[in-house]
This record gives structure tokens, C-alpha cells and sequence, in this order.
């Protein structure tokens, strides 16, 4: 039955969040932008609210919360309210231990579950972007060659999330055109991690490029081992995710230009209250629900088993779209001063542009 | 819990309705577009045969309005020619009082088939429905009606082809402002009261828009709806005004599921059409390797979800009894935007197709276009919404 209520218990995880974005986050957000660094603390004290850990099955050492993508694009728009680096690299981990927990064989669940369940934040990452125009999550340069008993990887990544400090990589790479993930360790042969990227945006998340040189990992690496992954589904959840860490990013710039209009005075009244102005305003606050309702639905489908592949691709690109459309206006809303460093519309701005480009950077 | 499954009963609902417009509109859907002002009248027959079967039943319930998208789908201007209290109906719902419900509602499924209609436009007010100019005199026992209405939908219907009524918003008192704004209904027949002339429009042929002239028009006392009496102390007071804004607030999600089911129309004709050319749509793909014709597919295909759970939304709340100002607003000026724009660009992509009247998608797109027009133009909705998000009064921002 239609209900667009979150459930008590999401209510209480979404509160949460948005103290933690609006206490912690929110402090040092431009610092941590300007000085492309996150302090620990802040990562330690969202790993200890469980909002990653919180779905681990009890039999992995987790406390065995439901693992669902409402409730992950729930707490991704909170946090990415905050700041979308950090909210980035929170959920950093997820990228291997989601994939893992939903699609892993037993033994990798057993051998790799737990390593989430600790009170420390565990640093893990995935890989599927390459550095090349035309990029296409579905038609992977980067291989995967059976041989003997593994597999041998070979390609460039790039926009890899903290991989310097990951112990845990799942590899995206194509295995006779089908695209399978591949669990690789720090340190493994073949794995070099290249120069941290400079980019307009997530300043403050440090992504790495990547490459693969005949780096040989054994067949039981491979997610899912024998019946391999669902990328579709995998793809599905980090648009869901990211679709939802857009809605956030949108809101955080519509409700600053929303006070700031009704602050600034021009001709004798608010700009708020020139139409120009007011209608811009409701156009984005329009899109942002809007958005958020189909996050929702797609994320709803995927709770429930069902294939989300189009309502995650549509809900995608409908989000890249508002995203850049609301972050831009709310500069253009602040004119001048949306351009300077002391407010923060124009690094919303340089966030909002990059949804477009991210593909499987976060996950639900 | 957050949840988009529909119910058994909305699900056969939605299919019901979809057959039986399938059969009832769509084969006469071309006939009545081009013969305007010709009355449907053996299809008003079979729907009234059917009204115990509930598909053409009218409610502001999520159930009852999926199934509206659904009959809109069948044919918009059709969809407005299914007997019931209507528009008119849900103004009665909204500030009448149990025993006027009971009068002027109750027969509404008996006897011969029935209308009703709103009547608040006026040649010199439309969207600003303050300024309206049209009086309401107390004589005694009655309430004596001088005015011009023009743009009712039905009203012929319900005042010259049935024994319906029409909801009537005139002022009391000119000196209270919005305070002095109340409606009334006016029975079908009643003496002062006459259909003038009918308009000629660009689409939803096949619903009448009338022009009706009060001429010392005189109806019981009783017939007013909400509170006869006018704060005169206050003259900021909108208490008047504010039955007809409550009325907007249920109306406008089904205004915008109306939208829907044009644009839902359009859309599967547009993907039938590409799946007999074998075009596949890759809704997965990135961006830059998409063609310009998948990528409007897709943000035509977005904008209708976008609409949709609008809407749902909307309706949702109300069924919470949570207010839904704001949400009605979003989902009205959403939803009659998206579905314009979502069947004009049907249009071209569909090229010859697209243009001719052989099929039905140039009426879709001329259909659709109302939506963004009655019960409030998608710019009144967006001041409403600007309203509501910077919390401005009308006076802050107009």
C-alpha cells in the first residue's frame, strides 16, 4: 500500500544523521575542502554509529540490522547534506562489503564480513572507472583472463576513493565481455597505485588512479565465485546512492540560497520576493522532492529483489541533472558573492557537476 | 514504512479502467475532437449503465484517482463528459455541511444522469480569483446572484442538458475583500440563470466550456456554502477565500493525474511505435554514448515518474490528513508542465506520424495542454509553492 512514511526506526537513523552532518560535519566541511583532507575523528565517530557495520549479519560479528537500500538513500541524503567528501568517504567501505554481503559465497562472507563489524573504520574501495573518454560501466577495458587457477587483471582505474589506505579493493573488470568483480588485497603483484587525482570537486576525498600489470589473484577472488556478480543490480544500488547523495547536495544549496534571498535586499525588498528569484527557488525544491521520490522508488524495488535497472538509470540521470541545475542557480541566486570561497554555493556547485561522472563511488 | 505497491484493488481498478476506455474513448476519440459541442450521448448511456461497477466513479482517494490517470489515458475530453457532481462536487465536499452533502450530492446516482460544475472565472478575473465580481445580494430568505461566469467546464451540461447544479463564488460584501468571497449552488433551472454561449477550444473537444450569466438569479438561503458571515473587522480576514484554496488542494493532484494519463497516452504510443522498428531504448548506457532520441525518451520517461509520485505523494498526505498545500502545488505545476512538454516532443520525435490526424497523438498534445491551465496555470502554482517554501504571505511575494 502507498506510504511515503519512513519506517520509526529509519526515522530515528535519519535523525542521527543529520545531527552528526549539521554538528560535525558541516564545522569543517570548507576546511576540509580546502585542505583536500579529513580528519579521522570525524570518520570514527560516523564509523562508531553503525550507519555501514549496522547491516552485518549477526553470524559475521555484525549486530545484525536489515541491509536496505531505502534506508541507505535515507541516510546518504542526510549526510551528503553535510558534505558530500565525507559522506563519500564514510560510506567508503560499503563499496566492498555491500557487493560482498549481497552477492559473496560463503566463504568470502565468512573470511571478509567481520573485518566490517569492528569498532575501528575499515578502509575498503572499489574500482570500475577508467581514465578515458567514452567511459562505459558495461564495456570495461580493463580484463579479467582465466589462467590456471585465478584470474589475471589487467587495466587503469581511476577515481578509486582512499586507495591508499584500503586493505580491500573489489576490482571491476571484464571476464569475456561480461563485467565481474574481483576481490584484491593491498599489496597484491600487479596492483600500483598511482598519483592522487586533483579534481573540481570532492576535494576532499582523496581518489586515486590505478593500474593492473598481470596482477594474479586466486579463483576464489572472484565475487561470487563460480556464479559471479549481478552487476546490474551492483550498478543499480550505486546509482540509487548516488542519486540520494545528489538529492542532498541540492538541498544543503537550495536552503542556503533560499535564506540568503530572503536576507538580501535589492531595490528596497528580498530578492526572495521578485518572482525571477522566487520561481527559481520553487523549481528546485520541486526537482529536489521530485528526486528524492524516485530514489526512493527505485531503492523500494530494490529492497524488495526486483530488477531497478531502469528505474535506477532514470532516477540517475534525473538526478545529474537537477543536481547541476540546482547548485548553479543557487550561485547564480548569490551572485557575486555565490562566486567567492567564503560562501559555500560554489563548492556545492563544483560537487553537483561531478554525479554525472560518478558511477559506483558510493553504494546502498 | 515507505512502500509503492499498489493494492489488489488499485490494481484492477487501474486495469478495469484501462479496458473499458480502451473500448468506450479510444474508437470515438477522433469523432468527438472533430465534432465539437456534439454530445457523446450514447457513450454517456453506457457509462451510466455501468456506474455500479464503480470504474467511472469520481473520489479523491489514491485508488480513485489512479484510475482517473487511467480514463485519461482512454480520452481527456471524454473523461469530463462522465456524469457526476465533479469539480462542483468537491467544492460542496470541501466547505458544505452534512446536510447540504446530502441535498445537493445524495440523488447524484439516481434517476437520469447529472453534472456539476464550478463556476469562478470571469472575463476580467482568472487566475487572481479575488478580484472576482460577481455579488451575492441577502434578500430576505434568499440570495439574489448578479454576474458573468465564463470557462465552466460542464456547465452546459449540468445546468442545460441535466438536473445538476453549479458552485457559484461571488462576493457578499465588497468592502470585506477575500473575507466577502463565498460560494453558492445553483441548481440547474433555476430561474435568472443562463448558458450563454460555448467555447471553442484548442483540445478536451468533447467537454463543454460554457459562459453563464446570473441575471438577478435567486436561490435558497441555504445554499451558501461554509459561513454566511463576514469578518468584517478584519478585512485580511480570508476565511471565504480559503474554502475555495481548500478546494484547490484536493482538486489539483487530480487535475495533475488527468495529466498523467495524457502524457502516459503519448509516451506508450511513442515506445510502441520505436518497438515495431525494433529501437531499443538503452536506459542504462552512459550519457554521451546515447542517441538524441534515447536520451529524450528517457527524460520524457523521468519527468512522467517525476509527475506521477508527485502526485501520489500529494494524494497520500491527504489521505493522511496531513495539509498538502505545498505538495499539491508541486505535483499540479509538475505534472501539467511535464506532460505538455512530454507530448509536444512526442509530436516530433513521431515526425509525419506525430502531425497527422490519423492518430491520435497531435490531440494528445493539444489535450495535455489545459493541465497546465485550469484549477490554477502552472505559474500560479509556482507562486503558490515560492509562497509556501520562502514562507511569504501574498503580500511578501505576489
Amino acid at each position: 500500500m502507498i506510504s511515503f512514511s519512513p519506517t520509526e526506526e529509519q526515522q530515528m537513523i535519519v535523525s542521527m544523521a543529520k545531527q552528526f552532518a549539521n554538528d560535525e560535519v558541516r564545522k569543517i566541511y570548507r576546511e576540509c575542502d580546502e585542505n583536500g583532507e579529513i580528519p579521522v575523528s570525524v570518520i570514527d565517530t560516523a564509523w562508531k554509529m553503525g550507519l555501514t557495520s549496522g547491516s552485518m549479519p549477526e553470524e559475521y560479528g555484525g549486530p545484525g540490522g536489515e541491509h536496505s537500500a531505502i534506508t541507505g538513500s535515507l541516510i546518504g541524503e542526510e549526510l551528503a547534506w553535510g558534505d558530500l567528501s565525507m559522506t563519500m568517504h564514510i560510506l567508503c567501505p560499503a563499496l566492498f562489503a555491500y557487493p560482498v554481503l549481497e552477492m559473496g559465497t560463503e566463504m568470502q562472507k565468512k573470511k571478509y564480513l567481520p573485518l566490517f563489524c569492528n569498532e575501528k573504520y575499515k578502509a575498503a574501495t572499489a574500482a570500475l572507472i577508467e581514465p578515458r573518454f567514452g567511459f562505459d560501466p558495461y564495456s570495461l577495458s580493463t580484463t579479467a583472463r582465466p589462467d590456471g587457477n585465478g584470474y589475471v587483471l589487467n587495466g587503469e582505474k581511476c577515481y578509486v576513493p582512499l586507495a591508499i589506505e584500503a586493505d580491500l579493493f573489489l576490482i571491476y573488470a571484464a571476464e569475456n565481455g561480461k563485467i565481474q568483480a574481483f576481490i584484491v588485497g593491498k599489496g597484491t603483484k600487479g596492483l600500483e597505485i598511482g598519483e592522487r587525482e586533483k579534481n573540481m570537486g570532492i576535494k576532499a576525498l582523496a581518489t586515486y588512479e590505478l593500474s593492473l600489470k598481470n596482477c594474479r589473484v586466486p579463483k576464489e577472488n572472484r565475487l561470487g565465485s563460480g556464479k559471479g556478480c549481478d552487476f546490474d543490480r551492483i550498478m543499480s544500488c550505486s546509482r540509487v546512492a548516488l542519486s540520494a547523495m545528489a538529492t542532498g547536495v541540492a538541498k544543503a544549496a537550495f536552503e542556503y540560497s533560499r535564506d540568503y534571498a530572503k536576507e538580501r535586499v535589492a531595490f528596497g525588498e528580498p530578492i526572495a520576493s521578485r518572482q525571477a528569484i522566487a520561481f527559481m527557488l520553487a523549481e528546485m525544491a520541486i526537482e529536489i522532492d521530485a528526486t528524492r521520490l524516485m530514489t526512493w522508488e527505485a531503492a523500494w524495488k530494490l529492497d524488495r529483489k526486483e530488477d531497478a535497472t531502469k528505474e535506477a538509470s532514470l532516477v540517475k540521470a534525473y538526478a545529474d541533472d537537477m543536481a547541476i541545475m540546482v547548485t548553479d542557480r543557487a550561485v547564480q541566486i548569490l551572485g557575486g558573492h555565490g562566486y567567492v570561497r567564503e560562501h559555500p554555493v560554489e563548492l556545492w556547485l563544483r560537487n553537483g557537476r561531478g554525479f554525472v561522472t560518478f558511477d559506483g563511488m558510493a553504494i546502498v | 514504512m515507505i512502500d509503492f505497491e499498489l493494492t489488489p484493488e488499485q490494481q484492477e481498478g487501474i486495469k478495469a479502467a484501462h479496458e473499458a476506455v480502451k473500448e468506450l474513448f479510444r474508437p470515438v476519440s477522433r469523432y468527438y475532437d472533430e465534432h465539437e459541442h456534439e454530445s457523446p450521448q450514447e457513450l454517456i448511456d453506457q457509462i451510466w449503465k455501468k456506474r455500479s461497477e464503480g470504474i467511472f466513479n469520481m473520489g479523491m482517494d489514491i485508488t480513485s484517482v489512479l484510475r482517473i490517470e487511467e480514463l485519461c489515458w482512454g480520452d481527456a475530453g471524454l473523461f469530463l463528459c462522465i456524469p457526476g457532481p465533479s469539480l462542483g462536487g468537491a467544492a460542496v465536499f470541501a466547505s458544505g455541511t452534512k446536510e447540504q452533502l446530502q441535498r445537493f450530492l445524495g440523488s447524484f446516482n439516481e434517476g437520469e444522469p447529472k453534472w456539476g460544475a464550478m463556476a469562478m472565472t470571469e472575463p476580467g478575473c482568472g487566475s487572481d480569483t479575488s478580484a472576482i465580481t460577481a455579488t451575492a445580494t441577502r434578500d430576505g430568505d434568499e440570495w439574489v446572484l448578479n454576474g458573468e461566469k465564463i470557462f465552466v467546464t460542464m456547465g452546459k451540461r449540468a445546468l442545460e442538458d441535466s438536473d445538476g447544479f453549479v458552485v457559484v463564488w461571488a462576493t457578499v460584501d465588497k468592502s470585506a475583500g477575500r473575507a466577502g468571497m463565498k460560494s453558492f449552488v445553483v441548481p440547474a433551472g433555476t430561474p435568472g440563470m443562463r448558458v450563454e454561449k460555448l467555447e471553442k477550444k484548442l483540445g478536451i473537444k468533447a467537454s463543454d466550456t460554457a459562459t453563464i450569466i446570473f441575471d438577478n438569479c435567486r436561490i435558497p438561503f441555504g445554499n451558501i456554502l461554509g459561513n454566511p458571515e463576514v469578518k468584517k473587522a478584519d478585512k485580511t480576514a480570508t476565511k471565504g477565500f480559503k474554502g475555495a484554496m481548500a478546494t484547490f488542494d484536493a482538486t489539483r493532484p487530480i487535475i495533475a493525474a488527468q495529466a498523467l494519463g495524457v502524457g502516459r497516452a503519448a509516451l506508450d504510443f511513442v515506445k510502441e511505435i520505436l518497438e515495431k522498428e525494433g529501437i531499443k531504448i538503452r536506459y542504462s548506457a552512459p550519457r554521451q554514448k546515447l542517441t538524441a532520441l534515447e536520451r529524450d525518451i528517457i527524460e520524457m520517461e523521468a519527468n512522467y515518474k517525476a509527475a506521477k509520485l508527485l502526485t501520489l505523494r500529494a494524494l497520500w498526505m491527504m489521505s493522511q490528513l496531513q495539509p498538502n498545500n505545498l505538495e499539491s502545488s508541486m505535483a499540479k505545476a509538475k505534472a501539467g508542465l511535464a506532460v505538455t512538454k512530454i507530448t509536444q516532443k512526442a509530436v516530433e520525435i513521431m515526425g509525419p506520424l506525430g502531425y497527422s490526424r490519423k492518430y491520435l497523438l497531435e490531440k494528445w498534445m493539444r489535450d495535455a495542454k489545459i493541465n497546465d491551465i485550469f484549477e490554477g496555470t502552472g505559474q500560479i502554482n509556482m507562486l503558490i509553492v515560492a509562497r509556501r517554501i520562502l514562507n511569504y504571505s501574498r503580500d511578501q511575494l505576489k
